[in-house]
């Protein structure tokens, strides 16, 4: 007897799982069980995976980086409890637009920086203080977080930035002139810094 | 542990079928929600070993039995009760969301309707189904059997034939 097949789904599943997750992540976020909420969204530097804590925004990832594995990597160290629910990201969302578009500079956005720990912590957390347009090398960075000798540490916070964009790690550049490591990749460094000049 | 959207994409199809089975399609909903709601509460303590289709299954369940209560309709019964009347088959009476087949299964009785839905809607082993029904193995088959055979009965229409499975 064909019982499976003729149980199997209706057209309308699609549309009523895709209500019914939508509701499920509202209905999570509610009751606090929403420890991690995502989304992915397009900007010219490709497909952005956008994620958030309650706490606020925790990582930013490009496609070249694997949505799928980065959000392995935020249900081993963050929570398992992980659903894709835009909502909460709908102001970072807005502000990215802004931000490509030329109408924004800044982003005021709560962050959770839980991701990164120690001197790279301490790096991101000074980033943003290198306004729109501007660029910085390693070194000057280094200075400006009070170890001069680091900028190869610095180099490494700026890599493994876990909110590329929002804080501008693509503002922090090799003393010689190449666009240096970049998640998104060189290209997506220099369209961003092209972004700013113009 | 892989993260919790993974699970209610791969399995969410499956839950909700089985839900509507048990419950019919709008209460099915209601049922889902509680579903993963629950399981998404308990997910970071799930094992790694756990079958999570079973474990998902088991708390459809329960969900599908407390909805029930709380609407205060006839309780899924422990007991095998004869059926009920129905209006299935008399023209113009047919819901037209519904398909015989969904209709024709409802009409079942409790514990074969549970043991069709787990086993040919959501693909569980009888070992399986006879813990979540707190029945032994062979009870589970035989109510799957026999639900089968009464669906095949009474409905001829709604089950094509086909090799047996």
């Amino acid at each position: 007897m064909n019982v499976s097949s003729d149980f199997a789904s209706s057209p309308a599943d699609a549309d009523t799982l895709e209500r019914l997750r939508l509701r499920l992540g509202q209905a999570a976020d509610a009751e606090g069980l929403l420890d991690v909420a995502y989304t992915t969204v397009d900007s010219p530097v490709g497909a952005l995976l956008l994620a958030a804590t309650p706490k606020g925004l925790v990582r930013v990832a490009f496609d070249i980086e694997d949505h799928d594995r980065v959000l392995e990597t935020l249900s081993k160290r963050i929570s398992p409890r992980v659903l894709r629910a835009p909502k909460r990201l709908d102001a970072t969302a807005r502000e990215l637009d802004e931000y490509f578009a030329r109408r924004r500079q800044v982003f005021d956005l709560p962050l959770d920086l839980s991701l990164s720990k120690g001197f790279r912590q301490l790096v991101q957390q000074h980033l943003p203080e290198i306004g729109y347009g501007q660029t910085r090398t390693y070194g000057q960075v280094a200075a400006l977080v009070g170890n001069p000798k680091a900028f190869r540490a610095v180099g490494t916070a700026c890599a493994t930035n876990p909110l590329p964009l929002v804080v501008p790690c693509h503002r922090v550049l090799p003393a010689d002139g190449t666009p240096g490591r970049y998640a998104g990749g060189p290209e997506a460094k220099l369209t961003l810094l092209n972004l700013e000049a113009a | 542990m892989q993260p919790f959207e993974k699970v209610v994409a791969q399995h969410g199809g499956t839950v909700l079928r089985v839900c509507r089975v048990l419950l019919g399609r709008h209460d099915a909903e209601d049922a889902w929600s509680e579903t993963f709601l629950a399981a998404m509460r308990a997910y970071p303590d799930l094992p790694e070993t756990a079958n999570i289709e079973a474990w998902l299954v088991t708390i459809a369940h329960r969900k599908a039995i407390d909805l029930l209560r709380a609407r205060k309709r006839q309780p899924i019964p422990v007991e095998d009760v004869p059926e009920a009347p129905t209006a299935l088959g008399v023209p113009g009476a047919a819901d037209a969301v519904d398909g015989d087949l969904w209709q024709a299964v409802r009409a079942l009785p409790g514990k074969q309707r549970q043991a069709v839905a787990y086993h040919y809607v959501a693909g569980l082993p009888y070992a399986e189904i006879a813990e979540i029904l707190g029945v032994t193995t062979d009870a589970a088959r035989r109510a799957a059997a026999d639900g089968i055979r009464n669906l095949r009965k009474n409905y001829p229409g709604a089950i094509r034939e086909g090799a047996p499975s």
